[in-house]
């Protein structure tokens, strides 16, 4: 079965923070791929390094306190990341790479309404000439018929000015608008006028997929975009996002703790521990049979199939400090299966099976 | 609306505002204060009972009557008519002062604040030159060097006033830069420039229009210290400091010369630091009820 095309390649990405408490290693070689068209779930405890990860991919990490050490390899289309500038890397975010966060609130600025601020990326898009945002399919929203012939003319405008200039404001306003019912907020023609803080946290969310959106990046980076959500709202957006995946093609590295929503979400998944991807495979197989101890551990202490009286099963010990990573394998001091091998070498990614990769000695 | 309200919600907070004794006096003086040195600024001062500028040798020194509500000067010229006449000019003086340093501060704040860096060492230690001189002082070299005269010391003033501002936008947009609609704006792509314009400077802006209302009334006081020492305005123009400062001279005898005007100074700048609560508490969200 031929894979499709790499879109992301992470290789051996160490990345420090030096800082007057110490020098954090916050990830210790980190090994990812990401496909053309794919949903990747990228699961782990709090402070394993998820969003450092995120950030560091779309440039956000601010170096220094952080430093990335030699060797590390972040390969977007086969380009260097790690090697831009700050101006090659802005002309990268939008179009190439975007990103959404876990608090839509504080995600959008609260002077301006949703459809002035969703207006500025499509204008930063079209501005710098790059290829322009197609419109968005048919309405999601129920009951909410779209205008007259108006939808239409959005459609058929031509995409791209010939001469590179602005968009006139009633063009941009009509592609936001169709962007705010692709993203399914009902009325989206009154919900251009509300500011932020009228919309329910749902909505936000919505408005912020939509701006990550607006340029059909190539991969979309969501950091626990639905942890802050009641589990209606959620479905509701994990619905969104794959849908928006499957029309424009974009992969999507959803970053989680909650692996009831990467089962729901992701095409394959990857585990981090302690700055690292101790497991990555499959969705389907990760879940049915996961390899490495921590993994395994981790879906055995997922409450569901416990009966009522039966203790919720913990992982015994915590995280490691990041300025305190034990040598070898990090997770052995919590591990069952331990061995002296553990304590000693760091384990190396192993194929285990079609598209599934352990690091653990066990194998 | 670009500070955050819409116009329901401002006529809300005016209202709940309008229930506070205190702040119905600060917008009622403020407002009084611009609006006497609009009405003479435009129509001069032919309106007033006596003309502010006229000699008369026979009146010195009349204490405050129905004739003269304030009394008269050394020169017999009466006191109601000088104070009203002299409205324009510390109007001038404060909103002068505090405008152009909030300009400055807002955007020279701003992108130090933002960039971080070479650019923000730089930008705060030249700040902190002008800062490391007790401002008086700094104020007074300056009004000196350039000479006697109203916009001299509105000059010399400005350079003492800037740099808080400076500071105050550079805080706010430090704790700006960090918020996530701006990673929010870096990650759809927008450019250095852009994120200060759309999402810093406007962000800035209500904590500096609330800190200027306070500083308004703090620049008329600070110009009457220079017209006091005799750097302001040059008689006859009157002028609330240095109005004072000639009334100094017989504060036993004829205390009305300089306290009426005194006392001027003090309810502009009580009544400006009353509006600038009300506003901050318009303002803040954290103070909003």
């Amino acid at each position: 079965m031929a894979l499709p095309d790499t879109l992301l390649k992470i290789r051996d990405l160490r990345l420090v923070i030096e800082t007057m408490q110490g020098r954090f290693s916050v990830l210790n070689g980190v090994d990812l791929e990401i496909r053309e068209s794919e949903i990747v779930g990228l699961v782990g405890e709090s402070g394993s390094g998820k969003s450092t990860l995120a950030l560091a991919t779309i440039g956000l990490i601010p170096r220094p306190p952080a430093k990335v050490l030699e060797g590390s390899r972040i390969l977007f289309k086969n380009e260097d990341l790690l090697g831009l500038t700050e101006n090659e890397m802005e002309a990268i975010r939008g179009t190439g790479i975007s990103m959404i966060f876990q608090e839509p609130l504080t995600s959008l600025n609260p002077l301006f309404t949703v459809g002035d601020q969703l207006g500025e990326s499509v204008v930063i898009a079209l501005e710098r000439g790059r290829e322009a945002a197609p419109i968005p399919g048919p309405p999601m929203a129920p009951g909410e018929a779209r205008p007259d012939g108006k939808g239409k003319t959005v459609a058929t405008t031509r995409s791209r000015p010939d001469d590179g200039k602005k968009l006139n404001k009633e063009e941009v306003r009509l592609r936001v608008v169709a962007w705010l019912r692709r993203v399914g907020i009902p009325d989206p023609e009154h919900s251009y006028t509300k500011y932020p803080h009228e919309m329910s946290g749902g909505m936000r969310q919505r408005v912020m997929i939509a701006m990550a959106m607006e340029a059909k990046p190539s991969l979309m980076l969501a950091d626990e975009p639905t942890s802050a959500l009641d589990v209606t709202t959620q479905a509701q957006i994990l619905g969104l996002i794959r849908s928006l995946k499957n029309e424009f093609g974009t992969s999507v590295l959803f970053i989680s703790h909650d692996l009831a929503v990467v089962a729901q979400i992701a095409d394959r998944v990857a585990v981090m521990y302690a700055g690292m991807i101790v497991e990555e495979g499959a969705v389907g197989e990760m879940f049915e049979s996961p390899r490495h101890p921590y993994t395994q551990a981790l879906l055995a202490s997922f409450p569901g199939e416990q009966s009522k009286d039966e203790k919720l099963q913990v992982i015994p010990g915590s995280v490691p400090s990041l300025k305190d990573i034990p040598p070898g394998c990090p997770f052995h001091p919590r591990c069952l299966y331990a061995m002296e091998k553990c304590k000693a070498a760091r384990p190396v990614p192993k194929e285990v099976g079609a598209d599934h990769r352990v690091a653990c000695w066990l194998y | 609306m670009a500070l955050g309200l819409d116009r329901k919600e401002l006529v809300l907070n005016l209202k709940i505002l309008s229930r506070d004794p205190l702040y119905v006096v600060g917008a009622i003086t403020s407002l009084t204060f611009v609006l006497t040195a609009l009405v003479v600024s435009v129509f001069g001062t032919g309106f007033l009972p006596y003309d502010p500028d006229k000699i008369n040798l026979s009146v010195t020194f009349l204490p405050p009557s129905s004739a003269h509500l304030f009394g008269t000067d050394n020169l017999g010229r009466d006191i109601l008519s000088r104070v009203i006449a002299a409205a324009p000019v510390d109007a001038e003086i404060g909103f002068v002062i505090v405008g152009a340093s909030s300009l400055l501060g807002i955007a020279l704040g701003s992108v130090s604040g933002y960039f971080g860096g070479r650019v923000d060492e730089v930008m705060m230690r030249v700040t902190d030159l002008f800062l490391a001189f007790p401002s008086l002082v700094l104020a007074v070299a300056i009004a000196v060097a350039l000479g006697p005269g109203i916009n001299h010391v509105i000059e010399a003033t400005f350079v003492a006033w800037w740099p808080i501002y400076a500071r105050l936008a550079r805080a706010g947009a430090l704790s700006l830069k960090e918020s996530q609609f701006v990673n929010a704006a870096k990650v759809a792509g927008a450019s250095p420039f852009s994120i200060i314009r759309r999402h810093i400077l406007p962000n800035n802006v209500s904590p500096i229009v609330v800190y200027a209302t306070l500083d308004i009334g703090n620049a008329i006081l600070y110009a009457s210290v220079l017209s006091y020492l005799g750097l302001g305005a040059q008689p006859p123009q009157s002028e609330w400091g240095s109005m004072v400062y000639q009334g100094q001279n017989w504060l036993g005898s004829a205390w009305w010369v300089s306290i009426i005007p005194g006392v001027t100074i003090f309810i502009v700048a009580l009544g400006f630091n009353l509006l600038g609560d009300a506003l901050r508490d318009t303002l803040d969200p954290r103070y909003r009820r």
